[in-house]
């Protein structure tokens, strides 16, 4: 990308994101990319003044990523969207919908990965209690 | 207030904008994307439309000769249309009667013993 | 007082997309909202596996039903800058032309839903009368009413000639006209200033900081259009974005409006200027790399992520619409206002829920 990416960490992300709020950027999306059977990138994409500016978290598949919704509330819905789409999981989101946002309540499968791997703790997403 | 009523005593006065539709239609327009249709003598079964067509409705048969689409899941994009070779495929700008039942387009070519000719994804026409 | 949990939605007349919503009510006032989407996912993004890159313009079109001109060339943007590509310039133009055609239709429809949502049926009537107008230059330019297919990597598909520059610039006279026409009615008129004055209020610094995009933060006063970012043609032309500082759904309604008549005045510069010459290039080659490609979508600011790494198939794609953006705005206005007013504010983002889902 021709726009400055940060490398962030699991322990930074979350001080990161409040530095760069203060700076003034608006939270645009993020993006998840499938690297290989372990581990993932999480894009993160903010913008000021139609500048962009992207954090690179690559974590692998089974960690618990600090939700950036205590910074930027709006990123509950496409860390959401992640969690559903590629099994992984987000701790303190403001609303954790247990990945039934777009899955049934018991899908097991990450249907965006090509490789699924066995997921463990939080998983099995208890059936309907979805919304908070 | 009543802003609108000169508007829709406008509207009384005027045509109506609506067609009565089955007894009357509007010709279509010149460069519509209708049907999807193939002129199968000049086609040469050559299937570069069906590596091509983004919803991989067409199926090419070279030992069958035969070339089939699937209307219903055509989008009438006409990228078949800009990549055939032959100029065999065109689009009328009628768009397609409803049906009752699912039915594909079947037609049966032949492949021509021609000049040599290399196409886009390798497969030769002898 | 007691609450009571409403769910609004999927299935409500206003809405023409399934959006859930699930209302915690008191008396008559909202206090809590939460969304669930989920009802149409089809899972495009995926498709990039088993659908070759250009195969995949057509794919992206199709995730809005509304404004895919601009899908199609956001697309073609990010691989055209992977690629190293320089689109001629008369395409460049050509893709204004339709990309504003495109957000004309988009508005027009919008008005019109949006009279329909406070029962204002005769403009929506009229909204729609005068989009056919819209349709049926893109039907006669380009094939297709809405889902027109005329981007391709690398250019465009199809030309328009000297007459039908003068046709469309006839027809849009009528349009503006006719547009005109109505504005009384639309800013004016009791019926509609008493639905929408003061409701839904998001103030600027709200909007900005939920990540808001389009006529929903421009809305509340935050100037920011990706147009001025000046990608395809847009550079060459002359343009404001089009800012109301209420934040309310009046506010909304205005910069629709005034967009409307923006992208007539757009689409006259664009034709004023068109350069003859080609309008596509030949694509050799596969794409590499990883790009983010941006365009103004008619709901706002739309994102595409790209990431190839030299096969035919893209490695991820992902895109990022508008209405995904706009939803969060939803949590934030409609706390404190009452159950009757829920409809007119959820339509006031122009929730496009098949675009959200993909
Ligand atoms: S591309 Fe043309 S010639 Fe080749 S199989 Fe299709 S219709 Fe026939
Ligand atoms: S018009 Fe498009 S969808 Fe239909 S057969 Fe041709 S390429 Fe395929």
């Amino acid at each position: 990308m021709k726009e400055e990416t940060i490398p962030v960490t699991k322990e930074t992300v979350i001080g990161e994101t409040a530095k760069i709020k203060i700076e003034g950027y608006r939270f645009v999306t993020m993006t998840c990319v499938e690297l290989d059977e372990n581990q993932v990138d999480v894009i993160y994409h903010f913008d000021e003044n139609l500048q962009l500016k992207h954090f690179r978290l690559t974590v692998s598949k089974d960690t618990l990523i600090p939700s950036i919704s205590v910074v930027y509330q709006s990123a509950f819905l496409v860390e959401n969207e992640i969690q559903d789409l590629f099994g992984i999981h987000f701790d303190n989101l403001f609303i954790d919908y247990r990945r039934t946002l777009y899955l049934g309540g018991e899908t097991i499968a990450a249907p965006f990965c090509k490789f699924t791997v066995k997921r463990t703790d939080k998983s099995a997403p208890a059936a309907v209690q979805a919304e908070t | 207030m009543f802003t609108f009523t000169s508007n829709i005593l406008k509207n009384f006065l005027s045509q109506r904008a609506t067609r009565r539709y089955p007894f009357e239609t509007r010709s279509p327009f010149d460069g519509a994307r209708g049907m999807l249709l193939n002129h199968i003598e000049k086609c040469n079964l050559c299937s570069i439309c069906a590596v091509k067509c983004p919803s991989q409705c067409i199926t090419v048969d070279r030992k069958a000769s035969t070339w089939e689409c699937d209307p219903f899941a055509c989008v009438y994009c006409g990228i078949c249309v800009d990549a055939c070779p032959e100029s065999a495929l065109y689009q009328k700008p009628e768009y397609r009667q409803v049906a009752e039942k699912r039915e594909m387009i079947s037609l049966k070519g032949e492949i021509k013993k021609k000049v040599k000719k290399e196409t886009d994804n390798g497969i030769e026409s002898e | 007082m007691s609450k009571t949990i409403i769910p609004f939605g999927p299935q409500h007349p206003v809405l023409p997309e399934p959006l859930h919503l699930k209302l915690t009510v008191e008396d008559e006032v909202v206090t809590e909202v939460i969304p669930a989407l989920g009802f149409v996912h089809r899972g495009l993004e995926k498709l990039s596996e088993i659908r070759d890159f250009h195969q995949m313009v057509q794919v992206v079109e199709r995730v809005c039903g509304i404004c895919s001109v601009i899908h199609a060339m956001c697309y073609c943007h990010g691989i055209e800058e992977m690629m190293g590509i320089e689109v001629p310039p008369r395409a460049k133009f050509l893709r204004v032309i339709w990309s504003e055609l495109h957000r004309m239709q988009s508005h027009l429809l919008w008005l019109g839903l949006f009279a329909d949502s406070f029962g204002f049926e005769a403009l929506f009537m009229q909204f729609w009368k005068i989009r056919e107008k819209v349709m049926d230059i893109s039907e006669s330019t380009t094939g297709n009413r809405v889902i027109v297919s005329v981007n391709v990597v690398g250019g465009v598909r199809r030309d328009l000639n000297s007459e039908q520059i003068s046709w469309i610039l006839t027809l849009l006279k009528e349009i503006e006209q006719e547009i005109s026409a109505l504005k009384k009615t639309l800013l004016t008129d009791y019926t509609v200033t008493k639905r929408t004055v003061g409701k839904g209020v998001l103030t600027k610094h709200q909007a900005y900081g939920i990540g808001t995009v389009g006529p929903v933060l421009r809305g509340s006063g935050v100037v920011q259009d990706t147009r001025t970012l000046g990608y395809a043609a847009f550079n060459e032309l002359n343009f404001e974005p089009v800012v109301e500082s209420d934040g309310d759904c009046y506010a909304r309604t205005k910069v629709r409006f005034r967009e409307t008549l923006q992208s007539i005045d757009l689409i006259r510069q664009a034709m004023s200027k068109i350069p003859n010459g080609e309008i596509n290039v030949k694509v050799k080659g596969k794409p590499q790399g990883e790009v983010v490609s941006r365009v103004e979508q008619p709901r706002g600011e739309l994102l595409y992520y790209i990431k190839a790494d030299g096969n035919k198939n893209l490695d991820r794609l992902r895109i990022r619409t508008p209405t995904f953006a706009n939803i969060p705005a939803i949590l934030t206005m409609l706390p404190g206002m009452y159950l009757s007013d829920v409809p007119v504010i959820v339509l006031s983002i122009d929730p496009c829920i098949s675009c959200t889902e993909r």
